[in-house]
């Protein structure tokens, strides 16, 4: 019951704040909504050519293997082995986590066990490698030390405890 | 680098199509992956537009900055004497307040900032500590509303696209705790060079 009403309150909270502090808040709205389509528009043709791909790797087979060749350490992990490629992709590239999270969901269903450890994935890991390295380019660092050690670490930790989440709040069996 | 991994994917999956014999149904998955790529983006972007408005609306009417405020305390031990330096204080607090929020737009330029500002008062040379902080905090950031994935959902058909969002939150505190506690243990096994 609390959970089911937190997003409407939030909603009507912030609404309510909003109109309080004296924000014209429907042209706010839209102005946020604009700049949400934009980042929407943008993404398109980044699933397009990441969806496709993982489109053809399933079709070939090749996540298929990838699931046989790590299912030991990540069933050790608790891991299940629709998603292990996702655990592959998702700290390279955003937009093919994306992609791969999505097929993960549509084939075994979204309430699915693995569809949800797929979008609990999603939801709390970041594209570690990527960011690592929009950040060191900017500064021009020579050495990482130990970041990328720590942010793998991390990204481990995010999957293993997003299927022990799923498994904790969800029974399914 | 984002390149020659697509490359290598679809030499992959040129080379697993072989070997299985399965390559007429890796050349079906062309048409099949573009269109449900296409689908599927359309189907998010309505709860990705309203959930960017509904940002828009928390940071125009200074709910953002308070959480800024709030979370600076928190920030603080994390960065040793370059928390007495406000100025970088404050744009650590903005990018972590925008990751909380899922701006992921604004998050970027400002955590940019926030690290250009760590690295100058750390003398502009090696890599220190609290650049590093804040580069392995911001690859395990914390979201609070999950959208794009709640959209995901709902575009799947999800009975309550939003459910999993107190098991997003356990894994991504997880991860942040466990990308600060590693990174503290590991910085002396890994010495800055001066």
């Amino acid at each position: 019951m609390l959970q089911s009403a937190f997003i409407p309150m939030l909603l009507a909270a912030v609404g309510l704040y909003a109109l309080y502090k004296g924000v014209d808040v429907f042209p706010t709205f839209l102005r946020g909504a604009k700049s949400g389509l934009k980042t929407a528009v943008e993404l398109l043709p980044t699933m397009v050519g990441m969806l496709t791909v993982v489109y053809m790797l399933r079709a070939s087979g090749a996540i298929d293997l990838a699931a046989a060749a790590l299912a030991p350490l990540l069933n050790l992990l608790g891991i299940p082995k629709e998603c292990t490629a996702l655990t592959l992709l998702k700290p390279i590239s955003g937009g093919g986590g994306l992609a791969l999270g999505s097929e993960i969901m549509q084939r075994c269903g979204p309430d699915s066990y693995a569809g949800r450890v797929a979008a609990v994935m999603l939801g709390s890991s970041e594209t570690s490698f990527y960011t690592i390295s929009v950040y060191s380019g900017h500064l021009g660092l020579n050495r990482l030390r130990y970041a990328v050690f720590a942010a793998l670490c991390a990204d481990l930790t995010a999957f293993a405890v997003s299927a022990a989440m799923v498994r904790l709040y969800f029974p399914y069996m | 680098m984002l390149s020659v991994i697509w490359v290598a994917f679809l030499a992959l999956a040129l080379l697993c199509g072989a070997v299985t014999g399965r390559l007429d149904a890796v050349t079906a998955a062309v048409g099949t992956g573009a269109s449900e790529a296409v689908t599927l983006a359309i189907s998010i972007a309505g709860l990705m537009c309203f959930w960017s408005g509904v940002m828009e609306v928390i940071r125009a009417s200074g709910l953002a900055e308070k959480l800024s405020h709030a979370l600076t305390p928190l920030l603080r031990p994390l960065f040793g004497k370059a928390a007495n330096d406000r100025e970088a204080m404050e744009l650590v607090s903005a990018n972590v307040t925008a990751n909380l929020l899922g701006l992921s737009n604004a998050a970027t330029p400002l955590g940019l900032r926030a690290v250009d500002r760590l690295y100058t008062l750390a003398g502009r040379r090696g890599s220190p500590d609290t650049v590093l902080t804040l580069i392995t905090l911001n690859t395990a950031s914390i979201q609070i509303i999950p959208s794009t994935v709640a959209a995901v959902r709902a575009s799947c058909g999800a009975a309550a696209p939003f459910d999993i969002m107190p098991a997003v939150w356990g894994a991504s505190v997880a991860s942040v705790a466990v990308v600060l506690l590693s990174a503290r243990i590991l910085r002396p096994l890994f010495p800055d060079e001066k």
